[in-house]
């Protein structure tokens, strides 16, 4: 079932008459599905501002005005993972300098100022570590759950979720119905990077593939637990392998409508061992928002992480297809490590005024998308 | 969509002269995609190559003394302050020196309005420089000037004279920030008038020198007022065609008197931009903010009306003073510019291209 209903036909302004993307843009206000050959010309064009008129008109026939932004932490347990993906300069080996595994106790240190600050989400992700046990994991939703039952928590990517059926030798669907009954509502988009099998070869052939992915969100949907979807852009993927990723991420919206938002992420190159490369331009971030609005018709929301893309970029992102900005984070280690330059956490009235000067109305949510104030369907229904 | 936003549409993009009330109804009510292909538009009538221009330059910055306590400046310092410095020769010649090993060929030379240093001062300040060095020295703001001027109780014209036979090249756009008395009296009140800015850069074009014109937005002013700008700016442009490019950027508060200001990221930046694109029909360049904006916007900027990256700086004290630091070197200038499809080319400050 489609999730987006046709939007009405809009007059595409005479500027764009002559646009290379005018076939893209006329399909995409009539409601009509593109295709690999339209999404890779969404990649390859130039023109930005007729890619980002029309995921724009497709955004405020699905959301109006509203930009969405959230009050979250992000909690990065540990940097020590078995893995040595070639992109990722978080990352570090059991005992090797800058390496840190924070116990339970310590999580709930970090996260207890925030008690009762009207916090509605964790954001907890980690690297995939050797040698904790499952109990770990489970005992820390618990911990946080009796800590700060009012808190969703999103946490652990398909990757750390698969090393855990690996570990105990269980199947995802039991796996995941564990995390869940100890207090994991939703599961975050990461580890997606780019699903292609050449290019995770090159840069991260040890972890789960693509395949796994999405066994990993596909159960989750199937227990009732929502996820979120991300593309690592800006490395050594091509245009092709680009619209692959978000059409297989089309594909199984399809088959579960579990999917709550897709997320580009750029690429950052500083200390890690892709950095000869150098980060992708301005013009990429935008149309990788706008792509990912236009081709996954059926994903409700298009995240302008303003972490990795910089308050600025995400700011333009509203106006290209993006409709939520996420949250306060203010501790954050996976992108600072590669060099991003923003800050690690932004007050939600500075959120509110960035929202504001793109010209959008900012409507706080909790993890799932609904309005604050409004009743949480996913936190109610997985409250005891 | 009213008539107007309508007809300032079509008249864009028919290349024709907007009226002011057209460009008040692009700046309010404009489509920033509309502004965006208008102005990108725009651009490649009057540059139909494919390139972005930049220059390789350093800021030097010879006193931060000042006597004008501008409200939104975190850079200057009140005589006598512990932190005042002024800057020898020998500091400024070997400054050129490191900007000569990178290939640059212009410093942008600008200070504070020091109450003590007399005209001679900087015309031996310029007479070193260019007796040693082979740069263009594009420097002193018009308020600069006038405040050389008032020292020396002398005409401006008299005074710019001077300066250029001892060495001045071209006069940078600083000092504009808002050319609307209104928000002048706001966020500096002791500075220069709009009318002696404009007069400073009149006089300038008539002894035969080529100026900037700029913009810094984003505080007190409204959107109307900064249409107001662009206004007096095409005015004169009309009257000299002296102006060789026009440079817009967004107030940073940060350290500065104004710091409750809530500072604009990166919408209106866009947006403006690409309105003055549209609005200055007689003015050639538009240059990319990087230093306020970042390498990313910069970057979006080229689609939307912007045609030249700027300078490479190597340092810069008065942004950086007020919270918000870029780097950007000549390399990664030219990555920037290859990345949105361009072809970079060096230029010098008349635009013309040179060696790199």
């Amino acid at each position: 079932m489609r999730a987006v209903p046709a939007p009405p036909r809009l007059p595409v302004p005479s500027v764009f008459r002559g646009s290379d993307l005018l076939p893209q843009v006329e399909k995409a206000l009539a409601g009509e599905r593109l295709t690999f050959e339209d999404g890779v010309r969404l990649f390859t064009s130039d023109d930005v501002n007729a890619l980002g008129w029309a995921a724009n008109a497709v955004r405020e026939r699905l959301h109006g005005n509203v930009a969405y932004y959230l009050k979250n932490r992000h909690i990065n347990y540990t940097n020590v993972c078995r893995y040595d993906c070639m992109f990722c300069s978080f990352y570090r080996k059991e005992g090797e300098e800058g390496a840190w595994l924070w116990s339970v106790d310590q999580v709930l240190e970090h996260v207890a100022p925030y008690k009762n600050k009207g916090l509605k989400e964790f954001h907890i992700v980690g690297g995939v570590h050797p040698t904790l046990p499952f109990a770990y994991y489970t005992d820390m939703l618990r911990a946080l759950k009796r800590e700060h039952p009012d808190v969703a928590i999103k946490a652990f990517t398909a990757i750390e979720i698969a090393y855990l059926a690996e570990l105990t030798g269980k199947p995802l669907r039991d796996v995941l119905t564990e995390l869940k009954a100890a207090g994991l509502d939703m599961v975050p988009g990461g580890g997606a990077e780019v699903f292609a099998d050449r290019v995770r070869y090159k840069v991260c052939r040890d972890k789960a593939d693509a395949d796994r992915w999405f066994e990993v969100h596909e159960t989750a949907h199937a227990l009732g637990l929502p996820t979120n979807a991300t593309m690592l852009y800006g490395h050594i993927e091509t245009a092709e392998e680009r619209v692959d990723h978000i059409l297989r991420l089309r594909d199984l919206q399809d088959r579960t409508g579990g999917l709550k938002s897709y997320i580009p992420l750029a690429y950052h190159p500083d200390f890690n061992r892709l950095a000869k490369l150098g980060a992708p331009s301005g013009l990429d971030a935008l149309r990788n928002v706008a792509a990912g609005r236009l081709l996954l018709d059926n994903v409700p929301h298009i995240k302008a992480y303003w972490i990795m893309l910089g308050v600025k970029v995400a700011q333009l992102a509203l106006a290209w297809g993006a409709n939520d900005i996420d949250g306060t984070v203010t501790w954050e280690r996976i992108y600072h490590m590669a060099g991003a330059e923003t800050p690690e956490g932004l007050t939600e009235e500075r959120l509110r005024e960035v929202i504001r000067e793109a010209g959008r109305e900012p409507v706080e949510r909790d993890a799932f998308y609904n309005p604050v104030g409004t009743e949480s369907e996913g936190a109610r229904g997985n409250r005891p | 969509m009213t008539k107007l936003l309508d007809r300032a549409y079509e008249k864009a993009a028919a290349h024709e002269r907007l009226d002011y009330d057209e460009g008040v109804a692009l700046l309010t009510e404009g489509d920033t995609h509309v502004l965006g292909a208008l102005a990108h538009a725009r651009r490649m009538r009057l540059h139909p190559e494919p390139v972005v221009t930049y220059i390789v330059e350093r800021n030097i910055n010879y006193t931060n003394a000042c006597v004008t306590y501008c409200r939104f400046c975190a850079f200057y310092r009140a005589p006598g302050d512990k932190e005042v410095y002024v800057l020898s020769h020998e500091q400024i010649g070997r400054k050129i020196e490191e900007l000569l090993e990178v290939g640059g060929i212009q410093i942008l030379l600008q200070g504070g309005h020091h109450p003590d240093l007399r005209l001679a001062w900087y015309e031996e300040m310029l007479r070193y420089v260019k007796e040693r060095y082979p740069v263009n020295v594009h420097g002193f703001s018009a308020p600069e000037i006038e405040h050389i001027a008032r020292v020396e109780e002398l005409p401006v014209e008299t005074v710019i004279r001077r300066l250029r036979e001892a060495g001045l090249g071209t006069v940078p756009g600083a000092g504009g920030e808002m050319l609307v008395d209104r928000v002048r009296r706001i966020i500096a009140p002791l500075k220069t008038t709009t009318d002696a800015w404009i007069d400073v850069h009149r006089a300038a074009h008539r002894v035969g020198m080529r100026s900037t014109a700029t913009m810094m937005f984003g505080h007190a002013e409204t959107l109307a007022e900064r249409v107001e700008h662009m206004e007096r700016v095409r005015q004169l442009q009309d009257e000299t065609q002296g102006f060789t490019a026009f440079i817009l950027w967004t107030f940073q508060p940060e350290n500065t008197a104004m710091w409750r200001y809530s500072k604009l990221e990166s919408h209106q930046y866009l947006r403006t931009a690409a309105v003055s694109r549209l609005y200055l029909d007689n003015i050639e360049n538009l240059q990319a903010s990087w230093v306020t904006q970042g390498a990313r916007v910069a970057e979006i900027s080229l689609r939307c009306g912007v045609n030249d990256m700027g300078s490479t700086m190597l340092e810069e004290n008065v942004v950086s003073a007020a919270g918000t630091t870029y780097a950007l070197d000549g390399k990664g200038i030219e990555r920037s510019i290859r990345m949105c499809g361009f072809e970079p080319r060096r230029r010098n400050v008349y635009y013309e291209a040179v060696l790199s």
